[in-house]
This record gives C-alpha cells, sequence and structure tokens, in this order.
C-alpha cells in the first residue's frame, strides 16, 4: 500500500522486550535483567536495512507516533514527525521507540519490583547513563534482527543518546541525527537540574525514594521539577508572546493563587506532570544529563572523543534555543568537521526556544524531510 | 546569496581547474551546492558548503551536499587554521559585509582561497552609470533597491586591496559572458575570478 498525502501510523501498541542476560552499568552496577517496553511503526524490510531508532528526551517514551486504541488523544510525542508521507515516513522506514531504562513508562526504573526483594526498587536501583541506555538499546536492536540502524535520532537528552549511538557502536549507525543538543551540560544546565533534583529530595513524601510502600507521591517536588524544566524549555520570547502579564482576573488581586497566565500555565504543566511521571525517574534522568560528557575519557578533547564516529550526521538546533545553544550544536558540528565525517547542519530560526524541536517548522522539517529522503535502504 | 546558471558553468569550470584532485574544500555562500557538485564529480573533492539560507540549505542536503547553516558575517570562528586545501567563494564576495576579514579568514581556514565576482568596472557598467543609472547585468541582475550585493568594487579596487594585505594573486581569470578576456579585463570582463594565498616571506 502507498500513501501519497501525510497521515498517522494510525492505532498503535506497545510491545516488550524481556532481557534476562545481567548488564553491566557505566557506575559499575550490574542490573540483573529488564524489560524494555517499545513500539514499531512501519515494516522492516527483508535486508532489515530501513530501521530508525528514535531516542526520546527528559519526559518522553516510547509512544512517538500515532495513538492507543482505547484512547485516541493520546497522540505520541514526536507524531508531526513520524508516519506515512512525513519527513520520518512510515512508509520507507521502520522505526522503533524505545524507553529508556530506569523509566516509568513500563521499562524496568525504580518503580518496577526488584526481584530479589520483591519490593519495588526505589531508590536503591542503579544510576543509569546514556552509555547504558544504548548498551540496552543494542540488546533490543539484536533482537529484532538489525544489524545496522539506517539512523538513530534523538532530541535534546534523545540527541545525546543518537549521538552516544554513533560512538559507541559506531559500526551499526549509518546516520546520526542530533537535534537540539549538546555534546555535555553546561554548568548552568547542571544548576537548573540541581534545583529541579532539590525540589524532589526535600519532598517530605519523597521518602528517600521510597515513596512507594508509604503509598504516597512527592507531587510538590515533582510540579516544582517540571515548572523549573518548562520555563527553560521556552524562550523570554516565547513566554512573553504566549502569557505576556496577562492577569486571569483582569486586576491584581493580591494573593499567592494564580493571577497572571504564566503561573497558570507552570502550575497546570505540574499537576499534569506530578500525575504521571515516576519522581526516582526524574532524578536519574537529570543525573543521566548531567553526567554524558563523552569528551571526558579524553582530557576533554572532543575531537579526539568523536574520532571514532563512522556514522554521517545532520544536526539542528534553534535561534532562541537557550538551554540547548546553537553555539553547542557547533561545538559538535566542528568536532566532526575536524574528524572529516559528512556533516549537514540545520541552524532554524525559532521563537519556542527549547521546545521548537517537538514542533513543525517548516524549515525545519523539510530540512529533516531531504536528509531522510537521501538514505538509502 | 543569488547566482544565475549562466555565470555559474564557466565559473564552475575555471574553479575545478583550480582545485586539486582529492582535495578538502569549503564553499562559503554555496547556494544549493551546484559548484561542491561539480567539483565531487570532476576532482572528487571533499566538500562541506556554508549557507545563510534554509531553502538553500535544503537543497544542498537534497543534493547530498555537506552544509552548515552559518552566517558568514559571523567569520569563520571555529574552523580550524588550515583545515581546508581550498576556501572558495562564488559570486558571493560583494555580498559579504566585511570584505576584508573574510578573506583573512579564508586564507587563514584554507592554504588557497578562490573567489569569484562581479566586476563593477565592466564597460557595460560603467556606461549604465554615464547614462545616470546603477548597471543591472547578467553579472549584476538586480535593482539598486533590492539587491543582496553590498560591496561595489571592481577588479582594479580588488587587486589594490590584496596587495595592500599581502594576499597573492596566483592566479586569474576573467570573463564577458562565456568569452574568456585577457586584455584589459577590468574594463571589458563582467566576471571575474582569482585564486589567491598568503605572500609568503
Amino acid at each position: 500500500m502507498t500513501t501519497t498525502s501525510e497521515g498517522s501510523v494510525g492505532a498503535v501498541a506497545p510491545q516488550c522486550a524481556h532481557f534476562s542476560e545481567p548488564l553491566a552499568l557505566r557506575s559499575g552496577s550490574v542490573l540483573p535483567a529488564y524489560d524494555l517496553v517499545y513500539e514499531t511503526y512501519g515494516t522492516l524490510n527483508a535486508a532489515k536495512s530501513n530501521a530508525v531508532l528514535v531516542c526520546h528526551a527528559l519526559s518522553g517514551s516510547h509512544h512517538i507516533a500515532g495513538h492507543y486504541a482505547d484512547k485516541p488523544k493520546s497522540t505520541g510525542w514526536w507524531d508531526n514527525l513520524v508516519g506515512p508521507g512525513k519527513p520520518l515516513d512510515t512508509d520507507k522506514f521502520f522505526v522503533v521507540g524505545v524507553n529508556n531504562l530506569g523509566g516509568c513508562f513500563g521499562t524496568t526504573g525504580p518503580a518496577s519490583t526488584n526481584p530479589a526483594t520483591g519490593k519495588p526498587w526505589g531508590a536503591s536501583f542503579p544510576f543509569v547513563t546514556v552509555e547504558d541506555w544504548v548498551d540496552s538499546q543494542a540488546r533490543l536492536a539484536d533482537q529484532l534482527g538489525i544489524d545496522a540502524w539506517a539512523a538513530v535520532i534523538g532530541g535534546s537528552l534523545g540527541g545525546m543518546q543518537a549521538l552516544a549511538w554513533t560512538l559507541r557502536y559506531p559500526e551499526r549507525v549509518r546516520h546520526g541525527m542530533v537535534i537540539a543538543a549538546a555534546p555535555k551540560l553546561s554548568t548552568e544546565n547542571i544548576a537548573f537540574n540541581e534545583v529541579a533534583r532539590q525540589a524532589i529530595l526535600t519532598d517530605p513524601e519523597f521518602h528517600g525514594g521510597d515513596f512507594y510502600q508509604y503509598g504516597v507521591v512527592p507531587t510538590r517536588g515533582l510540579r516544582l521539577a517540571r515548572m523549573i524544566g518548562h520555563i527553560t524549555y521556552l524562550s523570554d520570547d516565547a513566554m512573553a508572546q504566549k502569557f505576556g502579564r496577562k492577569l486571569r482576573h483582569g486586576e491584581q488581586k493580591y494573593h499567592y493563587d494564580v493571577e497572571f497566565e504564566i503561573e497558570s500555565y507552570l502550575n497546570y504543566q505540574g499537576d499534569k506532570f506530578a500525575g504521571f511521571f515516576d519522581a526516582n525517574t526524574y532524578l536519574l534522568t537529570t543525573k543521566a544529563l548531567d553526567y554524558f560528557d563523552p569528551a571526558y575519557e579524553y582530557g576533554g578533547d572532543l575531537k579526539a572523543a568523536l574520532a571514532r564516529a563512522q556514522a554521517k550526521f545532520f544536526l539542528a538546533s534553534f535561534t532562541t534555543d537557550w538551554r540547548f545553544s546553537p553555539a553547542r550544536s557547533r561545538e559538535l558540528v566542528f568536532a566532526l568537521l575536524h574528524n572529516q565525517r559528512d556533516v549537514s547542519y540545520a541552524e532554524i530560526a525559532s521563537s519556542a526556544g527549547h521546545d521548537s524541536f517537538l514542533l513543525a517548522d517548516p524549515h525545519y522539517h523539510a530540512a529533516m524531510r531531504a536528509y531522510f529522503q537521501n538514505i538509502e535502504v | 546569496m543569488v547566482k544565475t546558471g549562466q555565470q555559474d558553468r564557466h565559473d564552475y569550470d575555471v574553479i575545478a581547474g583550480w582545485v586539486g584532485e582529492g582535495s578538502r574544500v569549503l564553499d562559503l555562500g554555496c547556494g544549493d551546492g551546484g559548484l561542491l557538485q561539480h567539483l565531487a564529480a570532476t576532482r572528487h573533492t571533499l566538500g562541506y558548503g556554508v549557507e545563510r539560507d534554509s531553502n538553500h540549505v535544503t537543497a544542498c542536503i537534497r543534493n547530498h551536499i555537506n552544509v552548515l547553516q552559518i552566517d558568514l558575517e559571523q567569520g569563520l570562528a571555529g574552523f580550524e587554521d588550515g583545515q581546508f586545501d581550498y576556501v572558495i567563494m562564488s559570486l558571493s564576495l560583494q555580498a559579504v559585509h566585511n570584505t576584508e576579514g573574510i578573506l583573512s579568514e579564508m586564507l587563514r581556514v584554507g592554504h588557497e582561497a578562490v573567489v569569484s565576482f562581479p566586476n563593477f568596472g565592466y564597460w557595460r557598467h560603467r556606461m549604465a552609470i554615464n547614462e545616470g543609472h546603477m548597471p543591472v547585468s547578467d553579472s549584476l541582475p538586480h535593482q539598486w533597491y533590492n539587491t543582496p550585493n553590498v560591496r561595489f568594487f571592481t577588479m582594479a579596487d580588488f587587486e589594490q586591496l590584496c596587495e595592500n594585505r599581502d594576499i597573492q594573486v596566483l592566479e586569474r581569470a576573467a570573463f564577458d559572458e562565456e568569452r574568456r578576456i585577457d586584455i584589459d579585463p577590468n574594463n571589458y570582463a563582467s566576471v571575474a575570478l582569482y585564486r589567491l594565498g598568503r605572500v609568503s616571506r
């Protein structure tokens, strides 16, 4: 069947892969066994040469495109990119989304039962890094019979994973697509993460990470963490444009309930997030972000760190993204150039800050579409 | 950066003749990547383009050309000294404000530089001015009020700048349409190409 216009992948269902071989983690810990929840869209061709791995960011999941049959509004987080006739065209590619290890959407994580104790892992769940995620995903690729990905793509933390894939398994990635990412977090990035973590860690209902057995959730901490996060995902301009100084009641009320529209937005986002996201997953994931630094083992020399890569690269950044600014992407571009890798880089004019990578800016999607169209399968 | 297909053909051939086989090439203001495609096909170069315009960036990607979306007014910060054998700027030099800066950057990043530009000293252009109007021609297709060009100079002006800045002219080619002009090119050529190096001391 061929589709000529853009469409949705339609109703989708997650799958679960079990891995009983222990996974040695970067921290020195060993995860005895684990499950990865994943979704696939499109059809794996006979040569198994058309598989694209999409890596998710901090709060994302394996649910990239389409919706669940019983929840028509459960649209995947990168549905504008992935589908028949879309830039990442599921008529051509077999697209795989995986919930990262330590996650809270079905993949083994802190809320899962530790087989050794019969209780949730909680605070005892081992630290996982971007490299550990890549290793766990490599086993899924093995299971699916995929020797090499046509492309590994991700935005933000997902972009770091895509980069890590090209370094950890150079021969298994033909195209690395690193969007709105950075070779490592800036000091300021880590500072924001630490404030978010402290919000969670100091919530009395966090109980040192073992809140599950008390039947509570550190809602206040999660809300604050998410509110801080959202401020950094937007730009000053985008915020001003979207919310301005608009007052909900049309006048100043001299109270601490929601007055300005931006307060309403942040509270809404915080509440929503605290309702479904796991506090330990948030902590682990921000630490994975902080630790990510492929140049660390090369004395800080990013050029030396990227010498291993064999993939061709596409990078994109967004002009108003101050969380992962264009300058950070350019660091990667020039380090790849130093290594004479094939690389194209789009610096997209956008007002929406870091969140831009999830939006369907016409230039951004046109560049991605062109790049995907040229990938041979 | 604006180019017309007519000029590109002989422009491309001359540059291909100057560029060594298998060399590393950076093309500034690379448009849709046509020159880099030509050089890859004829000289097997490892090429990268720099382009500011988003539609051109997408066109380059479509044409299998490595392209970096960077504004040249920022210079070539990030590129390493001597990273390329040739840094090329084809029919774009006149559209960059910081002419001196970009020339010196080109010769920092490249062992040699190749530039081409429309010659404002071309006799038809002089005639237009004599008749009271800014020139509009094949090589200067825009009106004064919508031109992307921001620097207006002749071959003589350019060569004087090179001399003042210790830039050595290694080779020169000048054209009127597709006809090679060797005598008094500053008067008879509409487009000029130069291969440049640093003056060795």
